[in-house]
Parts: C-alpha cells; structure tokens; sequence
C-alpha cells in the first residue's frame, strides 16, 4: 500500500505519462473534427472501448497475476446483452415469459447493468472453478471456458448463431444523442476513466494491497491472516465486469455482435494491449490499444498482410522489450 | 437411435480421441521436460497439412505427402524451438503465451502468403478408400480405422521411446532434474531441440492424416489446439498416460454427445426444441466434462509429481 501512496503521492513520470494518455486521446476525436476527418472519431471511440477492456484485465492479470486468456467471454458476453435487448425492443416481443416477464431494451441505463451483471457472474463461475489451479493450468481452462460460451454462441440459433445479431439503431441514453459519434466517444471515454478511477482507488486500498501480495507470494499473505482465494476471485470478477461493459460499448459501436466477439483471438488481442502498455500499469492499457488500433491502420493500408508484421512486433516486444510502451514512457515500475 | 449408429459414432469418436492423443502428447512432453506452454503447436499441425497437401498433390502420391507433412512440421519445430522457444524456458508462462500466440499470427500469415487464402484438397490414398461393414450393418470408412490404428501404434511406440530408450530415459531424466542431467554431462540443448522436434512432427502427422477428411485451410489446428488443452488439463499436465486417456475421454464424449444429448432432451420437450438445445448443449460437454473433473481432482487425473 506504501508504495501505491507513494506513487498518489508525487507526480512520478508515469503520472505525466498517464496524463499525456488521457488528454491525446480526449484531443483526438475533436482535431479530427477539426480537420473533417470524421472516420477518426470513431477510431478514438474504438480505441477507448478496447483499452477499456484491456483495463479490466489489467486488473487480474497485471496486478492479481492472474493469466486469463479467457478474458473475450466477457467482453462477448457484455456485447451479446446489449446485442439481445436491442433485438427484442426492435422485434417488440419478450426475453422471456417465465417467471417474470421481461421485455427487450434500448436504454443504455438498462442495458450497461445486465452487462456487469452478466458478466459478472459469468466471471464468479469461471473464476471459481479455474482459481482452484495456476500457473499454465489456469491459462487452459480460462481460455477452454471461453471457447466453450464461443461454441454455444455459435451453436444457438436465437440470437444469430454464426452470423450474430445487428444493433439496428444505436442504444438510447436520455437526453443525449448516441448517433453523434462525438458524444458516443464521450460516452465510452467517460466509461474508460471511470474504470481507471476504479482501478486507482482499489489499487490504493487494503484490497489492493492484499491482491499485489496474493500476485508476488500467496503463503505470505496466508500467514498475514488473509486467503489469497477470496482477493483473487474478487479481482477477476471485477475484471470481467469491466470487460464485459466494454463488450457492451463495442457492440453498440459496430452495431452488432457476432460470435467473433467471443473468440480466443479476440482474448488474445485483450492480452496484447496489456502487454505492449505495460503489465500491472494504470494507463497501459490506453497505450496499448492505442498502439495496437494505430498499427492496424497505417501497416493495415500498407500490406494486406498486417498481421503478420503484428506477430513479428509482438514476439520482439516479448523477447527484448518487457515493460512495454509504459516502461519506455515513464521507466520501470517502483514495485517489484 | 440404433445400435449401429451408437457403434459409428463411439469409432468416430475414439477416432478424434487419437488425433487428439498425437497433438497433446506433444504438448505435453513439451510442457514436462521444458516447462513451456506452446500455443503454436496448432500451427505445427497445420504445416504438417499443408505441406503433405501439397507434396501429395505434386508427386500424387500420400505416403510421400504424409512424410514430407511430418518433416516439414518437424523442421518448423526445430527451427522455432532454437529461434524463439529457447529463449523463453527461463520467462513465465505470460512471456510464453504471448510469444507463441505471435508465432500463430506469423504462421497463419505466412501459411496465406505461400499457399494463398483457398484450402487445399488431400485425397485419402486408394488403398484406404474404401469402408468395410461394422457389426451391427453400417458401412465405415477403413481410413478412419486406419488413423485408430496410426494413433494406438504411435501411443505403444511413445510408451517404448520413454521407458525403454536411452533417449526416453534422458527425457524422464529432464523432466524430474533439469540441472541433474545436464550436470551429468548431458547436452541438454539437443534434448529439448529433438524432444520440440518430436512433438511438432506427431503434430504434423496428426494435420496429414485429418486434412484428408477435412479441407485443409488456414486456422485448421486452432479448434485441435484448444481441445489438446482441455485434454492435458484432464489428463494432468505432463503425463502423456494422462493424454491419452483424456484424449479418448474427450473425444468420445464429445462425439457421443452430440448424438446422445438431443435423445436425451426428447425425452422432456418437443424433438425441434430437443435437437437444438441438445445440440447446443451438447458443444459445451467436454468443457462441463473438464469442470466437473477439476472440482474432484485439481491437477487432472494423472498429476504429475514436481
């Protein structure tokens, strides 16, 4: 906790950096409306919801060292709420009729709760059993449980099956207008530093405190009087919850949600914006997203074959690089 | 459903469990002697299919194709293992996953710049082409008898290699003692070259044999991938006994269900409503089959000791 105050404290050069982050990214959409560049603002709005996603499994993965590479049930799970309710408001017919009524929905207010609701509990359920190892073991199963709510998207055929489900008119808040792809960047920029903000404050308590312990040596904080396995399932279900509102946003930016959503690709591409930021960084995971949607754009025009240069980007990052953009930004972390 | 059809189907099945036995046991070993989680052994499978693919497709011939499918795989093993693989034994397993899943991105792109974004067709060789007529009165195809065969042959060979080899020896050795052996005069570089090495090439031999029944396409080893993982994670990582009963666990109840569920179902709700939430449900078994499994016993069914 120390050195999480300490960090508070003073302004260190990351707290220049993750300032720097937070205004390029609030400046980009409006100079590109500035310049008549209107494809941008959506790009902003794209990178703010994945380095949102990334900011949830930053949580379990950079500071509870939790590897999940499951983490694209929740942000499939949060777009499939969103995608579900839009489909029956637009289809004017019931979710279900037993034991409650329930209708479809396209106000946002609605929606974004069932999202963490969803995937919070989806997170509480794949969390407790996949907790019970670790290591290489729990990278499997999260990843298995992932593909197991992948194959059964694709294998319903209510909601789309393979080819998913169209959000026909952008989900409604009261009072403002979300087909203005300024205020929909807003929206979603708003979302992503509260969940930084959250990220911040519970990294600063107690709770914080005991997951960093839980991460560098579990025996240790056992002796502390404190189980490691309460903390760490918080943790990942907190981290799925801000996923999985991610997976929401993202559902209402493309107007639909496919299976895609859900994919291990799509858990594996979470992961890289953690890693190029900067592990267990607070604004890593902007950095990240932003680097990642930045390359698939400029090396995306210059080769079909982007992804190619992506994998050569990312073994050498791994191999001689750790610490990602964050660590050259703003030098190695205080801790550990 | 007959009895004829419940028999097709276990053979289905134990024929997916095999395929599945010759990724895992890669995985696995990779996993017990070097301690490294491997995403891009379904890439390893997807080279040995291609390139059989094609070499058959030149020569016309599949035994040639089948053995240039599993040298190329095993070559690719051994390139990435001294390329990449060996500067991660010493990372964590984060550093592992994110580098292998890299190496995915490289090959499948790769994979597209070389043989371009259509599948490629492997005809199954004339001699095994023909089906042969189970008890019960259903014909069935002998190449997929044949690849039962292939898998029990490869799992009887793997079990001579460990514990009758001085080279299986060195391997269990590595395994229990990394520092031991080498300090036994050991080159424990060469081990873990030929032990990636075998791996890719059981891999590479599992994509030749299934690119004949299915079309073989880019991403191919990525569904195979991830049910190895489910089986080594039942099985108990690095154990290759645990591979292959986890490998024919899953692939029998994964076969099994997806004809058992839906009857099941119709027992209780409309057969249309049955069929579909049977098979739905059915897509979820071996994951269900992995969690229940996990609650009994957390380090699979055959853990092993260190």
């Amino acid at each position: 906790m120390a050195e999480a105050a300490a960090r508070i404290g003073r302004p260190s050069r990351e707290a220049v950096a993750n300032a720097v982050l937070a205004l390029a990214l609030l400046a980009a959409p409006l100079i590109a409306l500035q310049a008549g560049e209107p494809y941008y603002v959506n790009l902003s709005t794209r990178v703010a919801i994945l380095a949102m996603a990334g900011v949830g499994l930053n949580l379990a993965l950079g500071y509870g060292g939790m590897v999940s590479f499951g983490h694209a049930a929740f942000f499939g799970l949060g777009g499939y709420v969103a995608g579900i309710a839009a489909h029956h408001a637009f289809n004017y017919d019931l979710f279900m009729a037993w034991p409650v009524e329930l209708e479809g929905t396209n106000q946002l207010l609605a929606i974004w709760p069932v999202a963490l609701l969803v995937s919070g509990l989806a997170a509480l359920l794949i969390g407790a059993f996949s907790l019970r190892t670790a290591g290489v073991q729990f990278i499997m199963i999260t990843l298995a449980f992932a593909q197991m709510i992948y194959y059964f998207a694709i294998s319903f055929p209510d909601y789309g099956g393979e080819d998913g489900l169209p959000i026909y008119t952008r989900n409604a808040l009261p009072g403002l207008n979300t087909f203005d792809p300024l205020t929909f960047f807003l929206v979603a920029y708003g979302a992503l530093m509260l969940a930084i903000g959250f990220t911040w404050v519970i990294m600063g308590a107690r709770f914080g405190a005991a997951l960093q312990a839980a991460r560098m040596n579990e025996t240790r904080l056992a002796t502390t009087g404190i189980a490691p396995y309460p903390v760490k399932l918080t943790a990942f279900v907190l981290s799925g919850m801000i996923t999985g509102l991610a997976g929401a946003l993202f559902a209402d930016l493309n107007g639909f949600v496919d299976p895609s959503m859900l994919s291990w690709h799509r858990s594996g591409e979470i992961m890289i914006f953690v890693i190029l930021g900067g592990v267990g960084r607070l604004f890593g995971p902007v950095a990240g997203a932003a680097l990642f949607v930045l390359m698939e754009l400029f090396i995306g025009q210059w080769t079909e074959h982007w992804m190619l240069v992506l994998g050569l980007v990312l073994l050498t990052v791994v191999l001689f690089a750790s610490g990602g953009l964050m660590g050259l930004l703003a030098g190695k972390p205080r801790h550990d | 459903m007959t009895y004829a059809l419940v028999v097709e189907q276990a053979l289905n099945g134990l024929q997916l469990g095999v395929t599945l036995f010759l990724m895992a046991a890669g995985l696995t070993l990779v996993f017990g002697v070097m301690g490294l989680i491997n995403l891009a052994h379904g890439s390893l499978y997807m080279v040995g299919a291609f390139v059989c693919a094609w070499v058959a497709g030149a020569t016309g011939s599949f035994w040639i194709g089948l053995l240039a499918g599993m040298a190329a795989a095993a070559a690719a093993g051994a390139l990435i293992e001294i390329g990449v693989m060996r500067r991660l034994y010493a990372r964590d397993h984060l550093d592992q996953v994110l580098a292998t899943f890299a190496l995915i991105l490289v090959f499948a792109e790769g994979t597209r710049m070389i043989f371009g974004a259509q599948p490629l067709w492997l005809d199954m060789p004339a001699a095994l082409s023909g089906s042969v007529t189970l008890p019960g009165g259903a014909p069935y195809p002998v190449y997929r008898l044949a690849i039962i065969g292939t898998g029990i042959a490869v799992a009887v060979g793997l079990y001579l290699l460990i514990s009758r080899t001085r080279l299986g020896m060195r391997i269990r050795a590595g395994e229990s003692d990394r520092e031991m052996i080498g300090a036994l005069g050991i080159d424990i570089r060469t081990l873990y070259t030929v032990v990636f090495a075998l791996g890719a090439a059981l891999a590479g031999l599992a994509g030749a044999l299934v690119g004949a029944l299915e079309s073989v396409q880019i991403g191919m080893g990525e569904p195979v991938l991830i049910l190895a993982f489910v089986v080594i994670v039942i099985g108990g990582i690095g154990s290759v006994k645990g591979a292959l009963i986890g490998s024919v666990l899953v692939g029998v109840v994964d076969t099994m269900g997806r004809i058992g569920l839906p009857e099941l179902f119709k027992l209780a709700m409309p057969a249309s409503a049955a069929t579909q939430f049977g098979a739905s449900v059915a897509s979820m078994a071996i994951y269900l089959l992995m969690a229940a499994i996990l609650v009994v016993k957390p380090r699979g069914l055959f853990p092993v000791h260190g």
